[in-house]
């Protein structure tokens, strides 16, 4: 069964997510990688708190269009999230984040703020970048395009029923830890 | 003898072979897909991921988006007749690049690694990549290869022996490195991958062999016996693993395993893998002279 979210979203709902829950997520999102992660941790900027508080940040470099005045958004994939684990317990408690969404999963640290903060982690296909930047209705605003460039900018997007996986919950379950596999 | 191109025509169909490579995944990797999808189990995570790639590679080729937005530092393997400049072939093969990411099909990716600038059309140091080779058609061939960086990321070069996985330079060697590769890759590179394997070589020569074997079909086989074997035993071998799509379990793995070697010198024994994504963009175009 499918659930549906609105952001923003309130720590109660997003507590009794559970890692295998099917999503559609809609509402404000805002992307960030591996420079925004830094740029977050290390100089807090207070621009993005009305967008992230509550919010979603998807680890993903889309490719967009200008369109006159605005922007449109191409293909909005995921991008691997493990780069962003040294900065992101700190990112979901600074600005009080109810999802990120990535691929591939995150660490224990991660895991331990999802708990601590009531967040949750939403898994999204990657490569299947069509389908998500199908969900863009609006492209809002943009921050640090001049000084991160296209993929690494925090685009600003209302999106509408966005499909992801919870993949890690609150309560400490992950779908990512490792699997001991014999190759030989 | 000296031959004329119009570098106009050849940069136009340049720019729509990468509009064609970006939006539309090559029939054979479509179809290897589209079985993977009869491996898994009804109801599963890993169906569903295979359904939703599928339907992302509908949608892509039906809208003329870039089917994944991570279209790396896109590579050209150029083979041209004798008597023409190279030179002019890179400058049609660099406007090309520029056009396709104005126009949306090409991410800008290039980043210069000291500064942290992109260069905001995909031009830079070194980008795009392109080897030039000599043939005897009459025709430019030109073969170009999308790679993302999750992909480029899990690729990994090997040195035997190496007693981390206990690998001796033989083919049980290679055989584990391989597969410790497909391990560590886990879900990271964007599974179920395509491996390229280059055996022998140097650190460069190996890694380029890796990479190349990624032109092949998934249909098409080794012409040598052994090779061939060894490909179809890795496939087999990695989707037992477990691992499965977006590596959240499943039997799809990898979707191929394609190898080809390269004389070593006796002190050096590399195996190296280029990991590709499932999104394996690869377009091939002939520009009749």
């Amino acid at each position: 069964m499918k659930k549906y979210l609105q952001l923003p979203l309130n720590e109660p709902d997003v507590r009794a997510l559970r890692a295998g829950d099917t999503v559609l997520l809609s509402g404000t999102i805002v992307t960030g990688r591996d420079m925004a992660h830094r740029w977050l941790t290390e100089e807090k900027p207070d621009a993005l708190r009305p967008f992230l508080l509550n919010g979603a940040i998807y680890h993903c470099g889309p490719v967009m269009v200008r369109d006159k005045d605005s922007w449109l958004c191409r293909s909005a994939g995921p991008t691997t999230s493990t780069r962003g684990e040294a900065y992101q317990a700190d990112v979901i408690r600074e600005y009080g984040l109810r999802c990120v969404i990535g691929k591939g999963g995150m660490g224990e640290r991660t895991l331990q703020a999802l708990g601590d903060g009531g967040a949750v982690y939403l898994h999204a296909v990657g490569g299947a970048a069509v389908i998500y930047a199908n969900t863009v209705r609006k492209v809002l605003t943009v921050f640090r395009l001049e000084e991160f460039g296209v993929p690494e900018a925090m685009w600003v997007m209302e999106v509408a029923d966005f499909p992801a996986v919870v993949t890690m919950d609150s309560a400490g379950n992950s779908l990512h830890r490792e699997r001991t596999v014999r190759a030989w | 003898m000296s031959r004329n191109f119009s570098e106009k025509d050849l940069t136009l169909a340049l720019a729509g072979c990468l509009r064609q490579a970006s939006c539309e995944l090559p029939e054979d990797v479509e179809n290897a897909l589209r079985a993977a999808m009869k491996n898994e189990a009804a109801g599963s995570l890993a169906l569903s991921i295979l359904v939703t790639i599928v339907q992302n590679v509908e949608l892509a080729k039906t809208q003329q988006q870039a089917l994944c937005q991570d279209t790396g530092l896109p590579a050209f393997y150029v083979s041209y007749p004798q008597g023409l400049s190279t030179r002019r072939i890179a400058a049609c093969i660099e406007h090309a690049v520029v056009v396709a990411t104005e126009a949306g099909y090409l991410r800008p990716n290039a980043v210069d690694p000291v500064t942290g600038l992109n260069s905001g059309n995909n031009l830079g140091t070194r980008i795009p990549y392109t080897v030039f080779t000599e043939s005897d058609e009459p025709e430019i061939r030109i073969d170009c290869l999308l790679k993302g960086g999750g992909s480029e990321n899990v690729s990994v070069q090997y040195s035997l022996p190496d007693s981390r996985i206990d690998a001796s330079r033989d083919l049980e060697g290679v055989r584990r490195c391989v597969l410790d590769s497909v391990i560590r890759a886990k879900g990271n590179g964007c599974a179920p991958g395509i491996l390229g394997v280059g055996i022998g070589g140097d650190r460069i020569t190996g890694l380029q062999t890796a990479k190349e074997q990624l032109f092949r079909r998934l249909t098409d086989t080794n012409p040598d016996p052994v090779l061939d074997d060894l490909e179809r035993s890795l496939l087999e071998r990695s989707n037992a693993l477990g691992i499965g799509p977006m590596g959240l379990g499943g039997n799809t793995t990898l979707l191929g395993v394609k190898i080809g070697t390269a004389h070593r010198i006796p002190a050096s024994f590399y195996v190296s893998v280029a990991y590709m994504c499932w999104a394996c963009r690869r377009n091939s175009l002939r520009f009749p002279l």
